[in-house]
């Protein structure tokens, strides 16, 4: 059996390219589109992979991380996916990748602008929990009223004495909306801004995606007296001694003894093997 | 030398259509004329129901007169109460008229020296500390216990509201006061002191307009009575 | 004086059905103006309607702002409609509950209209919530309680204080008061008494209750069948009504 390029028809990749053209002109609004069915249930990715299908060319080099990892199974279904359904190139390694699907992290390796970055959303609206009307969210997005957001980071402070949101922390793009970063942790936001590489995200279940176009402002909410602060760790990582990624801590036996890690595989292989060189 | 006039009634009447009452209309006040001047003090007379309280309330626009004009000197020009805009009955009774019932209207939860202090502080230029001074120094002379100013007076016995009603009504200089039995139950000692204030307000300028049944404070106070009889029922 | 609301002719209509209909009346600055009439009489219909949460079916409703420029509420866009909602008027509903947000400490419901106006100092908004919570008598270190675990009272309270933080200068209230018992009313009328004479606010206030209205209004519209059927002084209108329907209201109180 024979599958389109690419897995979507043609409409639908053109679909999404102008709702894509739209969400980078407009960059953090998010833009409805006809999300479709796809071979994996919502909450998989199927935002990301839509997204993903309409921009793949044979000539592009596909990355897909899960938490930062390449060896992770929603990770590697999807790359194997595209690999069938597009034939395009795959690799692990974030310098080689044109294209770079991911869940819940950005590569700690810097991007570059010929780039791409698709970030799986489930929830694209930064307000959601806290008003749960949808035309109001969307009429508070027009009116840039954002002093809602203030009010969960106020409640963070006010019971934990520090703003205790540490992924999916709200920032406001390009000075104008206030966007979701998806689950990354707060640790990934000071790399969304000015990003040389493009940033796209996509929402399946709730049919919205948005984009942050390179060298865009983004910047993390916060109180004059609360700066945003990202997370830090005593330990470095056990595997290729990094002090400056994103941790991962690990139980790694029955007597719950524990190790911390990078949660970037590509990252941490990347240094014990320059270790070794 | 003669005295500024400060109040005019002119062909004033009052009837109150009872709606619920088979449209029953009730005439208590008709053709009224009277002339109020600065420094003296005019004691309405007459038998109960002759309508001298309905006539002050219908000076002070708590009732609406049916027929005439209420004329008031109001900030040193003529206004007509009878056809004056609620904004406007407004500032003359913050300004011009007092008005002294037999009942104090208590406000929950406020202090006496305070109820005694507001009208003072609505009008404005003076500060809380000299309005509850002004207020203390009115509460002592009329023998209302420290001890009490700072209660709410809800609680009081019916002669410490009066006086705490009366403190109210005096506590701002106005250039007319209405009284209605201000004095209805106080003993000698408390009526001497009214009747002692009220003609202090009146050499300071005051006109005054009342109703006294005590004769003896009648006496006192007056400068001239008017006496008024019951209208026959229509 | 000059007046700070206006409005003149106002209608609204659901269907072939009124709910107001030809109301006009002036609101002058630091005034508390009181519109009492029994239920389904049009009064919550009106204060909605002159607040801009309903559109009118027709007549206007004209707001002198602070900078001394009249605003057509009609004609104002959304976001203009906000704006002023946010930075001049308030809104106390009968329900805290439908005013409060419920799911956030009473701190951070008091401290959400400064938040809103673009106040970013966390210990700022602390301080002015804890002296707001003291005005309204809630203790302020109750400041990171949910409002789910007060009172009836303390939540009304806590509303208050919710809208008035940013100082409006015009206050819309519909029946605050309502569903207290008495002696939590009185709590609540007084401080609403209080508060509107030293912030200088002016505000339209809905109520069922003759005797809040004496309390608190120097003016009082009477309404029935959606039309002001009386208007003037309160005293006037409580000893001195002239209409068979004023009439009956003020009959029906009971006297203690």
């Amino acid at each position: 059996m024979t599958y389109n390029f690419a897995f979507l028809d043609e409409d639908t990749k053109r679909m999404l390219r102008r709702a894509l053209l739209k969400a980078v002109a407009i960059p953090g609004y998010q833009v409805p589109f006809g999300s479709r069915e796809m071979p994996l249930p919502y909450g998989w990715g199927t935002g990301g992979i839509q997204v993903t299908a309409a921009l793949l060319g044979p000539d592009d080099v596909l990355k897909v991380i899960d938490q930062g990892a390449d060896d992770t199974t929603n990770a590697v279904n999807i790359r194997r996916f595209f690999a069938r359904v597009a034939g395009v190139a795959t690799t692990e390694h974030t310098v080689d990748a044109t294209l770079i699907q991911t869940r819940h992290r950005i590569p700690e390796t810097s991007l570059r602008e010929d780039q791409i970055l698709v970030f799986q959303v489930p929830e694209p609206e930064p307000l959601r929990t806290l008003e749960p009307r949808e035309a109001e969210t969307r009429t508070l997005h027009a009116l840039a009223d954002y002093g809602l957001m203030h009010v969960k980071l106020y409640e963070d402070i006010a019971q934990y004495g520090h703003i205790a949101t540490s992924y999916d922390y709200p920032v406001l793009v390009d000075g104008r909306y206030l966007t979701s970063p998806s689950p990354i942790p707060k640790f990934d936001n000071p790399k969304m801004d000015q990003s040389p590489a493009l940033m796209l995200f996509g929402a399946g279940r709730e049919k919205r995606l948005y984009a942050i176009p390179p060298y865009t402002s983004v910047e993390s909410l916060a109180f004059e007296d609360h700066p945003f602060e990202i997370q830090r760790w005593e330990h470095h990582c056990e595997l290729c001694g990094s002090r400056e990624s994103y941790l991962d801590e690990v139980v790694v036996d029955d007597r719950g003894s524990r190790m911390f890690v990078c949660s970037d595989t590509d990252f941490c292989s990347g240094r014990r093997a320059e270790a070794q060189a | 030398m003669t005295a500024t006039l400060m109040l005019e009634l002119r062909d004033l009447g009052k009837s109150f259509e009872l709606h619920h009452q088979h449209g029953a209309r009730l005439n208590v006040l008709s053709g009224m004329n009277l002339r109020l001047h600065a420094g003296e003090c005019v004691v309405l007379s007459g038998p109960s129901g002759a309508g001298k309280s309905t006539l002050l309330r219908v000076v002070y626009a708590n009732y609406r007169p049916s027929f005439g004009a209420v004329h008031v000197r109001h900030a040193e020009r003529w206004l007509d109460l009878a056809k004056a805009t609620p904004h406007e009955v407004l500032d003359v009774r913050r300004r011009t008229l007092g008005y002294v019932s037999q009942f104090l209207r208590v406000i929950p939860r406020v202090p006496t020296l305070d109820i005694v202090a507001e009208p003072l502080l609505q009008m404005g230029g003076v500060s809380l500390e000299q309005a509850r001074e002004r207020a203390g120094n009115l509460l002592r002379r009329l023998n209302v216990p420290e001890r009490l100013w700072h209660l709410p007076p809800g609680t009081f016995s019916g002669g410490e509201q009066q006086r705490v009603n009366i403190a109210r009504g005096l506590i701002m200089p106005r250039p007319i006061l209405l009284l209605d039995e201000p004095t209805a139950s106080l003993d000698a000692d408390n009526r001497a002191v009214v009747a002692e204030l009220l003609s202090e307000a009146r050499a300071a300028g005051s006109a005054v307009l009342g109703i006294f049944h005590d004769e003896d404070m009648r006496d006192r106070v007056a400068t001239r009575l008017f006496p008024m009889q019951a209208l026959e029922a229509a | 004086m000059s007046a700070l609301l206006q409005v003149r002719g106002l209608s609204r209509h659901y269907g072939h059905r009124i709910g107001c209909e030809d109301v006009s009346f002036d609101l002058h600055p630091g005034e508390l103006l009181c519109i009492v009439g029994e239920s389904g009489s049009g009064k919550s219909t009106l204060l909605n309607t002159v607040a801009a949460q309903l559109a009118p079916t027709s007549g206007s409703v004209r707001y002198c702002q602070k900078n001394g420029s009249w605003l057509d509420i009609g004609m104002l866009n959304e976001a203009d409609r906000r704006r002023l909602a946010r930075e001049e008027w308030g809104f106390v509903t009968q329900n805290p509950r439908d005013g409060l947000r419920l799911n956030v400490s009473a701190g951070a419901n008091v401290a959400e209209r400064l938040m809103a106006l673009g106040m970013r100092n966390y210990s700022q908004l602390r301080g002015i919530a804890r002296n707001w919570l003291e005005r309204v008598e809630i203790d302020p270190s109750r400041i990171d309680d949910p409002p789910t675990a007060f009172s009836g009272g303390m939540q009304q309270r806590l509303q208050i204080a919710r809208t008035l933080v940013t100082q409006p200068r015009l206050v819309f209230m519909d029946e605050p008061t309502a569903g207290l018992d008495v002696s939590v009313q009185a709590r609540i009328l007084d401080l609403l008494r209080r508060l509107v004479n030293e912030l200088g606010l002016a505000a339209v206030m809905v109520t069922h209750d003759l005797a809040v209205a004496r309390l608190l209004a120097a003016r009082t519209m009477v309404m029935q069948g959606g039309r002001v059927v009386e208007t003037g002084l309160t005293d006037q209108i409580l000893d001195d009504p002239q209409h068979p329907y004023t009439q009956l209201l003020v009959s029906s109180v009971l006297t203690t």
